[in-house]
């Protein structure tokens, strides 16, 4: 037995203790998709004690972007002079009309970035060319667009701009407990995510102990420190409590990265965004403050609202809220899959539908579900 | 939601870029957000930029603990080694 | 009419471009290029020789000695990469699509498709790599043809290649021979070409001490056959699609259960590294120079020794056993992974592009 299967063998038998102590099922939400990833690559799923059961909540910046938002994204791809700057995440999810993969074909210049500071260069050395960053993500993601806002504003340019879709994380955990209620989603734990926590810091979980009495625990990403997070939460559950723990504390602190949580505050302030399936959830999101006006692609562009539509029979926003798995829709595995993809969740890399099929198939062949695959046979 | 990955910055740039080294991948990373990161310390990067200074001796600590072992050389988000 | 109307009409309600266009995976040798061989090509095209899908396609079963043919077309950007460039890979794909096919590489043709413009001491050092991957590989170049194109028609450089090589009747090689407890070994670290390319495409601005894998593999193939004779029953080499494609590909197409050892497949930590920064998975990276051999079983060792014993240590000296076939008709490949779990392998999709979520 090598050293990490020894060690995460620690781990997990420290969760089957307390799974065992429980003696009862008990769910646990992680709510990020490198956790996701990590869970699924490592096939730590399958060395989990069965009564405790991990579930993927909206962690995945990708899917839970609205379908508004994303057709936004397609619609200003395709204005004149504009060259879209988007990370590789964004590039295949399925718009109203085709998905930015699709507009590039069309001819849209579409560039996918590393950094938002390639985007400001961009613009830099084209300037008849409008420079547009479609930039998605958590608060870990959120400091990079502030930067590239910050460092345009700071060069006077005038031919970039933001379309801006960030997210914040407490807010859809709060809004996960209100609008479902812990009742209905079952959950008696957030395995929270490690970098989000990084930049907003441990103590921004307080509420979703004082008010929902919720354990939560912030973990690293190898799959023995998911192993040794879900038991530090399971523990909790044992013991009836209901506490904050830092298990990543080499990067994470009560406070988070002041200097990250300034430069995101300077330019954005807090607002009202849509979550894909969900709607809108108060306070859940970032809009460019008015002082940046001039770097919002949304008024620069005079963008309307696009509207939220939902690919038929697509369950994405429940298995985002934890509410369905993917087996629980009626395309998954059929109709939509990684080569053809209806939902965003099927689309990302680390979509839960997307983890499922990929990693799981064998589970889901035995029950019949499984599409007919392209094989050079 | 977010990948990120420990580096070890090996020169300093300016006063907002530098340079991180990830196992002989060396890339250049903004700093704005870890003013104090120094040559020699470890940071998390994502998307090219350094959002955390890690603390090198609660990683070793943490590690410990859960190890009695050498951190594994090749993981993300492992410690700095 | 805005530009946005018109691009959405010309679009339609299509929700999947990929199915009316021709789209950057279709060309990435996943289940996409799969996609457009089977829909498109196979029905048009179809005969015995095209129909068996091998990299290097058997003319005249009967002969004496069985001629084989290969054909490959090279895009690569950017042409110049650490490690290599767009000439030697040329050769070497050709070289190494012949010597999986189990024929002796006999000679190739190349064809330069040049976008005006293209600087001529950057066509020379293509040509000297040319030169130095064919005398490596010990096959000539014997024919040839030169285009250019106007400068925007193209990028720089593109070669295509045929090869031809010659079969022996003797040799029993090909996926009918995969039988459930053989054993999977690679010649090396994988991973390595795919990230040096997209490294000096995505992000030219790092520097990495990671070098494209790529090398004519026809001698070490040459020594393999002629050690393990029967023993020796597949192989492919993992180019695009990576290791991936190559296990779910003899999965699905031996129809048997093909499993991984994640801790056994050599991965160089700055692979990994650059890799895990990506957001990319080492075994679904394209190499070069790498080589997934099905042994039996009772060869395996034998097999891992003249490998890692071959005269040119860069070509084995880090190959290992990185699976088996299993006795399961269910054609999934699973992967072992380093902490005791199991996940199913895929062919990739076809484009890889970095993540950063």
């Amino acid at each position: 037995m090598n050293d990490l299967r020894s060690t995460t063998q620690r781990a997990l038998d420290r969760l089957k203790r307390a799974a065992d102590t429980l003696g009862r099922d008990v769910k646990l939400m992680e709510v990020c998709g490198t956790h996701t990833m990590s869970a699924f690559r490592s096939g730590l799923h399958a060395l989990i004690p069965d009564n405790v059961k991990l579930i993927s909540g909206p962690g995945c910046p990708v899917c839970v972007t609205a379908q508004g938002d994303i057709d936004q994204m397609i619609a200003i791809s395709g204005e004149p002079d504009v060259v879209l700057c988007t990370y590789g995440d964004m590039m295949r999810v399925p718009g109203k009309h085709g998905s930015l993969e699709a507009m590039r074909c069309k001819g849209a210049r579409i560039e996918v970035i590393y950094s938002t500071l390639e985007a400001v260069q961009l613009a830099q050395r084209q300037p008849n060319s409008r420079v547009v960053l479609a930039a998605v993500g958590f608060e870990t993601t959120t400091p990079p667009t502030a930067a590239a806002i910050d460092a345009a504003a700071k060069l006077g340019l005038k031919n970039f701009s933001v379309l801006a879709s960030h997210k914040l994380v407490v807010p859809a955990m709060t809004a996960l407990l209100d609008s479902v209620g812990d009742d209905t989603t079952g959950i008696e734990g957030f395995l929270c995510p490690g970098h989000v926590s990084v930049i907003i810091g441990s103590d921004a979980y307080q509420p979703l102990i004082d008010t929902y009495r919720m354990p939560c625990v912030i973990g690293g990403f190898e799959p023995m420190l998911m192993a040794d997070g879900m038991a530090s939460l399971v523990e909790q559950v044992v013991a009836g409590e209901a506490k904050l723990e830092n298990l990543y504390p080499e990067a994470v602190t009560p406070g988070g990265n002041p200097v990250a949580q300034e430069l995101i505050d300077r330019i954005f302030e807090p607002d009202e965004v849509r979550w894909r399936g969900v709607g809108p959830i108060p306070g859940s999101g970032l809009a460019i403050r008015d002082e940046y006006a001039a770097y919002d692609a949304r008024k620069v562009f005079a963008l309307d609202d696009m509207p939220d539509r939902e690919p038929n029979g697509c369950i994405c926003g429940q298995v985002i809220a934890g509410l369905a798995n993917p087996d629980g829709c009626s395309l998954f595995g059929t109709v939509c899959t990684p080569v053809r993809p209806i939902g965003p969740c099927m689309v990302s890399g680390e979509g839960t539908c997307q983890a499922w099929f990929k990693y799981q198939r064998p589970a889901i062949a035995a029950r019949g579900r499984v599409a007919k695959e392209v094989v050079t046979a | 939601m977010c990948l990120a990955v420990p580096a070890k910055i090996v020169a300093v740039k300016d006063e907002a870029c530098a340079t991180a080294d990830l196992h002989g991948n060396q890339i250049d990373v903004s700093t704005v957000m870890t003013p104090d990161a120094g040559v020699g310390d470890w940071v998390l990067i994502h998307a090219g930029f350094a959002i955390q200074q890690l603390d090198q001796q609660t990683a070793m600590e943490t590690w410990a603990v859960l190890n009695d072992l050498e951190p594994p050389p090749t993981q993300q988000a492992g410690p700095p080694t | 009419m805005t530009a946005v109307d018109k691009t959405q009409n010309d679009v339609g309600t299509a929700r999947h471009v990929a199915e009316r266009e021709i789209v950057l995976a279709h060309g990435g040798g996943g289940q996409l290029t799969d996609q457009l061989l089977l829909e498109t090509v196979m029905p048009r095209l179809s005969n015995p020789a095209l129909d068996a899908l091998d990299d290097g396609a058997l003319l005249d079963p009967t002969g004496q000695d069985r001629v084989v043919m290969t054909t490959d077309g090279y895009v690569v950007q950017p042409w110049r990469f650490p490690g290599g460039n767009i000439g030697q890979i040329a050769v070497c794909g050709t070289v190494n699509d012949l010597a999986v096919s189990g024929a002796t590489p006999m000679g190739i043709s190349l064809a330069i498709i040049a976008a005006e413009g293209l600087k001529k001491k950057d066509l020379e050092a293509v040509l000297d790599s040319v030169a130095a991957a064919s005398k490596r590989a010990g096959v000539p170049v014997v024919t040839g043809d030169t285009k250019v194109v106007g400068r925007d028609q193209a990028d720089d450089i593109y070669l295509t290649t045929a090869g031809v090589g010659r079969r022996s009747p003797k040799v029993k090689l090909g996926i009918e021979h995969v039988r459930p407890g053989d054993v999977l070994l690679v010649n090396g670290p994988i991973g390595e070409h795919g990230l040096a390319v997209m490294l000096a495409r995505e992000m030219p601005e790092v520097t990495s001490v990671l070098r494209s894998d790529v090398a004519p593999l026809n001698h070490l193939i040459a020594a393999c056959m002629a050690e393990l004779g029967d023993d020796l029953v597949f192989m492919r080499d993992a180019t695009r699609g990576g290791l991936a494609g190559v296990a779910a590909d003899l999965a699905a197409q031996s129809g048997y259960h093909v499993t991984l050892d994640e801790e056994a497949i050599p991965v160089r930590p700055e692979a990994q590294h650059a890799a895990d920064m990506l957001g990319l998975d080492p075994l679904e990276v394209a190499n070069e120079g790498k080589v997934v051999m099905v042994v039996r079983e009772a060869a395996a060792e034998k097999a891992l020794s003249v490998v890692r014993g071959f005269e040119d240590a860069e070509l084995g000296g880090e190959a290992a056993v990185i699976g088996r076939v299993g006795d399961a008709a269910d054609g999934v490949c699973e992967l072992h992974t380093v902490i005791g779990g199991r996940r199913v392998i895929q062919k990739p999709y076809g484009e890889e592009l970095p993540r950063i979520c």
